[in-house]
Parts: structure tokens; sequence; C-alpha cells
């Protein structure tokens, strides 16, 4: 049973993944990756990271994609400036650098195939043992996540906002 | 534990369904006569002026930027808040620091007006 909904929720992810990159329309594009973040969030479930899993449902599909679509929105192209769908010298060169990157990423990925199954905790992943570690070993992290978030916030402002 | 999530398994299906079912009837069993008027944007309301292609305003995205960053903060606040009386003095203190730093951001976006809307 749980196999075949990983192999479900990673065919949709996989699958609207590839319906955002060969939509014309930026709109289509973002609502088709609103689905994949929503597969993508089930597969989370699957590895048991419960807390990751809905984070990733309210912060990425609630939060993030609407940013997405304001951008798409003040950006607002035109069908003419969208340009047409001819291959260019760039595109060519985008799709050989993705194609090594794929490559290595899958070369990442058979290094960590041979590992055993590892048997979690019960409470693994949940927002109980998240907090529990973020304040132990991960302290210094989260609160440089606060510095992050910050050089975010000042980054925001001074981008968009009118010099006086 | 995978087991508590059949309910949110069986919504999502059901949702799915519904959804998928409401477009197909109404495909098959809705009238289609179109006119002029029925298809203008507003029936019977306003009649559209210009282009729907207008330019948003950047205004908009640093809204929506802030709110982020602040959404965010308080993402990391609920796994705090589920064992703060197991953390006591030392969890409030770290969550202290945390909220401090951004407090100075916060500052900062107020002093140079990000908030208003001019």
């Amino acid at each position: 049973m749980e196999t075949m909904l990983f192999y479900f929720f990673a065919f949709v992810a996989v699958a609207t993944a590839l319906l955002v990159i060969t939509r014309r329309n930026p709109i289509h594009s973002a609502l088709w990756l609103v689905l994949c973040f929503f597969s993508l969030a089930a597969v989370y479930v699957l590895l048991s990271a419960h807390f990751i899993a809905i984070i990733q449902i309210m912060v990425y599909v609630g939060a993030i994609m609407v940013l997405v679509l304001f951008v798409i929105m003040l950006l607002n192209l035109s069908e003419k400036e969208l340009g047409d769908a001819k291959p260019t010298v760039l595109k060519f060169c985008g799709v050989i650098l993705s194609g090594i990157f794929m490559v290595l990423l899958a070369d990442g990925v058979k290094v960590l195939a041979p590992q055993a199954a590892v048997s979690v905790d019960e409470k693994f992943g949940t927002a109980e043992m998240l907090g529990r570690l973020l304040f132990t070993d991960y302290l210094l992290p989260f609160e440089i996540a606060s510095l992050l978030l910050l050089t975010a916030m000042i980054g925001a402002v001074v981008l968009a906002k009118k010099r006086r | 534990m995978l087991n508590e999530y059949l309910p949110i398994l069986i919504l999502f299906i059901i949702n799915i369904a519904f959804a998928v079912g409401i477009i197909i009837f109404s495909h098959f069993l809705g009238p289609r006569k179109s006119s002029a008027e029925k298809l203008s944007p507003y029936e019977s309301g306003v009649p559209p002026v210009g282009d729907t292609r207008i330019r948003f305003s950047v205004k908009f995205y640093l809204i929506a930027m802030l709110f982020i960053v602040f959404d965010i903060e308080v993402v990391f606040m609920y796994p705090w808040a589920v064992i703060f009386k197991k953390l006591g003095l030392f969890g409030f203190v770290e969550m202290f620091v945390f909220i401090g730093i951004l407090l100075i951001g916060y500052v900062y976006v107020w002093k140079k007006g990000a908030l208003k809307w001019e």
C-alpha cells in the first residue's frame, strides 16, 4: 500500500513538474506547480516527515505560490513578450546544463541508495521531535535562520521600496 | 502513524471525485447557448474598459514578501510552542533572541515606511 501510494504521488509530482515547464501560459504553470507541491507533501508524509509535509502545504502552496503568481502578474508578459517557441542557442545551453545537473544528481542518489532501510521512532518528524532537535543539536542554525529572514526582509524593502 | 492520514486521503479522493464529477456533469447536462451578452465578462454589469493586462504595483509584492518572512517566523514558533514547557527558561530566552533579531528587521521596515501604502 505504501509503495503504491509512493509511486502514485511520485508520478503525479513528475507529471505536474513536466506540465509546469511545458505550458505556454505562466499562470497555468504556476497552478500546476501547486499540484506538484501537494504531491511532494504527500511524499514527505510517506517519508514520515510529518511536520515538513504540513509546512510544505502551508508555506509553499499557501504563501510562496501566491508570491510566484504575484510576480507573474507584476511582470504581466504578453504573448508577444514571451517570445516564440523557436529553439535558440540559450535554450540549447539550458538543456545541456540541466542534463549535466541531472547526471550529477543521479550520481548523488546512487551513493545514497544501498543503505538499508532504517526504522524510525514513532514520533519521528513530528513537531515535538523537530522542536527537541531544533533546541539541542541545531540551536545555532535555528538562530542563524532568523538572520536569514532578516536579510530577506531588508532585501525586499531595498528592492521594492521607492527611494525618497 | 500513517493510518492517521487515512481520513485526509479519503477527503482528497472525495474532493477530486466531486470536482471532476461536477465538470463532467455540467459538460454533458448543461445547455450551451451563447450570445454576445452572455459571453461578456460581467453580464448586466459594468461594461469593461481597456485591457486586462495592466501592471500590478510592486507595492503588492513588498507586502507579500514581508508576509512570507513573518509566516516562516511563525513556522519556527510552532515546534517551540509544542515543547515549551519542557524547555523552560532556556527555550524562552532562545526564542527571545530569535524574535529579537527579527524585531530589528521589523523596526527597519517600519522606519523605512514600507508598511505605508503610498
